[in-house]
């Protein structure tokens, strides 16, 4: 018990918590966004691993780090523009076109990492984002390290918490989004285009989603490894349930996920003599699927999710 | 402006048409990253080709590729027609293997000619209560079985190296997680000398055969087709949809177990971590090209089977990466998908209507 207590009271394993959240708030309010639109996203798996790709390639082929964010991001919006197209206009089953995006964007990523690195032994590394240093607020005690040694995208992941909350709750387009998702009808009878707000969701939501991807290979490592998004991804479309696709809930989900995450490894250190290490493994996958059942009486599912709209047929 | 019309009718010929249009597409796309590599596109082709039919050897290897393919491929196309979203193959297929390997290595010592049929039934148990699981978490809690059955893989997959490191670790494996091989009287046996083709394509075949019969014949195969066009009417009319679905559930992951128990006792003989190469997520693009028909899965599985060796083979011939296949494979998804569209829609661009 005392050891548990020892993990809590310390910083780095707060500070481990966000590291580990990070990737996943940007998953989870990507697919927010999408799925607020009307539009489920089973592409998320695949354009993580674009975004890790490419941001990677970007700076390894010797751009600035921020230059790689952006083409993680732009590459995550091509996906998103073809998943949009395939669901949104064309009105094409969203399982099976996201599951296309997602075997589609690894394949890509995959087969362009091998085309440039055909024979690597060890994947060449790129000089990560480094932890901020910022006078005064990096050196206090625990909020320092937890905080403000962090790195740069981990404040982006939350400075895009805001955003998101900012442009739902306070922005007219945030009001005709989150409406495109419940009653598309009652949008386009307004005059809006119900095709283009989808649209922009699903690009600007697959754009944050590579983000995720561009931030374990900017930022938790150093290098681009296959197989290094794990999963990330789906855990993301069940954290956004959990979340009830509202943006301070999915920061909230995401941490504590990350919480959860470090707490496993930590326990595996005290008590991996007793207990198979593959247990632990296990939690994150174990705990996204009972928090999916805890709450899924319960979700207030955007209403026309899953539903194609034409224009003048209902 | 562009004018959507619904078809009536959809006819035969583009229910088949549209599948091989699809993997034609793809396969033409295929240039796009041949070029981007630097490879002479022709003769990669002709490697592809050659690769898969330029022999009986490279023939019987796509037809050993073909087999958990088509295993998989009817374990989607089973449950996505009750629209029952099994995205958990590739953990059922692990599931199917380890109960292979837990009957097939001695643990039961029956009679030499019921080992087979044991091993198939338990691995078929194993893959169905797989999927099983997430169907109960749908029915009774409404959990999506989507993101339940896509976790569960993972899950599985890190049991099964547990196991490998763990009890079922062989102990003259020279300390490689690696299973004990598997008794003689289960192995599924070669169906040609020095090829490794085996039983389990005969079975693959013979399943696909009684899967098409049950879904097209049977009440139960009507009542699936029913749940999975509208569940709500279903019920309406007297249809007990959730045990419907346990029932699709069961079937589907007994299938995919299936393909685990093929590859472990028709071509590995012991079970390791990386059996699968993602068969399980492989067989969703097989029941989408086949059109979710049994009898389509057999003709889509050799289509893929034959992309992923000749890609195999064009790679170890011109150094261009067999991640080819990957794409060319999930470019013939998004292709048929698209096909999809125009077989039920008429395009017609006509001039803006002055208002």
């Amino acid at each position: 018990m005392i050891d548990i207590l020892n993990i809590f009271l310390s910083d780095s394993f707060w500070a481990a918590s966000l590291r580990i959240a990070t990737p996943l708030i940007f998953g989870v309010l990507g697919a927010l966004l999408c799925e607020r639109s009307g539009v489920l996203n089973l592409g998320i798996e695949g354009i993580f691993v674009v975004g890790a790709m490419t941001g990677w390639m970007t700076v390894w082929l010797g751009a600035p780090l921020w230059v790689g964010v952006l083409g993680a991001a732009f590459a995550g919006g091509l996906f998103g523009l073809l998943h949009g197209i395939l669901t949104v206009p064309l009105g094409l089953s969203q399982h099976v076109s996201g599951l296309g995006i997602t075997l589609f964007a690894s394949s890509v990523a995959s087969f362009t990492y091998r085309t440039a690195l055909p024979q690597v032994t060890s994947p060449p590394r790129i000089e990560p984002f480094r932890a901020l240093d910022i006078p005064v607020l990096s050196d206090l005690p625990f909020l320092g390290p937890v905080l403000f040694q962090q790195t740069a995208l981990t404040w982006l992941a939350l400075a895009m918490v805001a955003l998101v909350w900012w442009v739902m709750e306070r922005t007219s387009i945030g009001v005709a989004l989150k409406a495109v998702g419940d009653n598309p009808e009652a949008v386009n009878a307004q005059g809006l285009s119900v095709i283009r707000l989808r649209m922009g969701a699903v690009i600007a939501g697959s754009a944050l989603m590579a983000l995720g991807g561009g931030f374990l290979t900017m930022s938790a490592f150093d290098a681009f490894f296959f197989g290094m998004v794990n999963g990330r991804g789906w855990i993301c479309i069940a954290l956004v349930i959990f979340a009830s696709w509202q943006p301070g809930k999915a920061l909230l989900g995401a941490l504590l996920f990350g919480m959860f995450d470090a707490l496993q490894v930590r326990l595996q250190a005290e008590a991996g003599a007793f207990i198979p290490g593959q247990v632990f493994l296990m939690v994150p996958y174990v705990l996204s699927i009972i928090a999916l059942v805890v709450v899924a009486r319960r979700a207030d599912y955007p209403r026309a999710l899953l539903v194609p709209w034409f224009k003048g047929q209902r | 402006m562009i004018e959507i019309i619904s078809r009536s009718t959809q006819s035969r010929l583009t229910s088949i048409g549209i599948p091989v249009a699809s993997a034609g597409v793809a396969l033409l796309l295929a240039a796009i990253p041949l070029i981007a590599a630097g490879a002479p596109v022709l003769s990669a082709y002709g490697q592809m080709f050659l690769g898969v039919f330029g022999s009986v050897f490279t023939f019987t290897e796509m037809l050993t590729r073909a087999t958990p393919l088509i295993f998989t491929g009817l374990a989607a196309a089973v449950a996505f027609r009750a629209k029952l979203w099994n995205i958990g193959g590739e953990g059922q297929l692990y599931l199917g293997a380890l109960a292979a390997v837990w009957i097939g290595t001695g643990m039961i010592d029956g009679p030499p000619a019921l080992m087979i049929p044991l091993v198939l039934l338990a691995g078929a148990m194993a893959g169905g209560l797989g999927m099983v699981g997430p169907a109960v978490l749908k029915t009774r809690f409404g959990a999506d079985e989507v993101v339940t059955s896509l976790l569960l893989n993972f899950i599985i997959l890190i049991f099964v190296q547990m196991m490998l490191e763990g009890p079922f670790k062989d102990p003259m494996g020279l300390g490689w997680p690696q299973s004990e091989p598997i008794i003689d009287a289960a192995i599924l046996p070669q169906l040609m000398e020095r090829m490794r083709l085996h039983a389990g394509f005969l079975l693959a075949l013979g399943t696909a055969l009684i899967a098409s019969v049950i879904m097209t014949l049977t009440v139960w195969g009507f009542r699936v087709r029913a749940v999975g066009e509208n569940a709500a009417a279903a019920r309406h009319a007297g249809i007990r949809v959730n045990r419907t679905y346990l029932a699709v559930a069961f079937a589907s992951g007994g299938l995919a177990g299936l393909a685990g128990v093929s590859e472990v006792a028709g071509l590995k003989g012991y079970l390791t971590a990386d059996l699968s190469p993602g068969f399980g997520y492989t067989g969703i693009v097989v029941a989408m090209l086949a059109g979710l028909s049994p009898t389509g899965v057999v003709i889509a599985a050799l289509f893929v089977a034959s992309v992923f060796v000749g890609a195999d083979s064009m790679s170890r011939a011109m150094g261009v990466s067999s991640f080819l296949a990957d794409l060319i494979v999930s470019m013939s998804l998004i292709c048929v998908l698209l096909g999809g569209f125009f077989s039920r829609f008429h395009v017609r661009i006509k001039a803006r209507a002055v208002s």
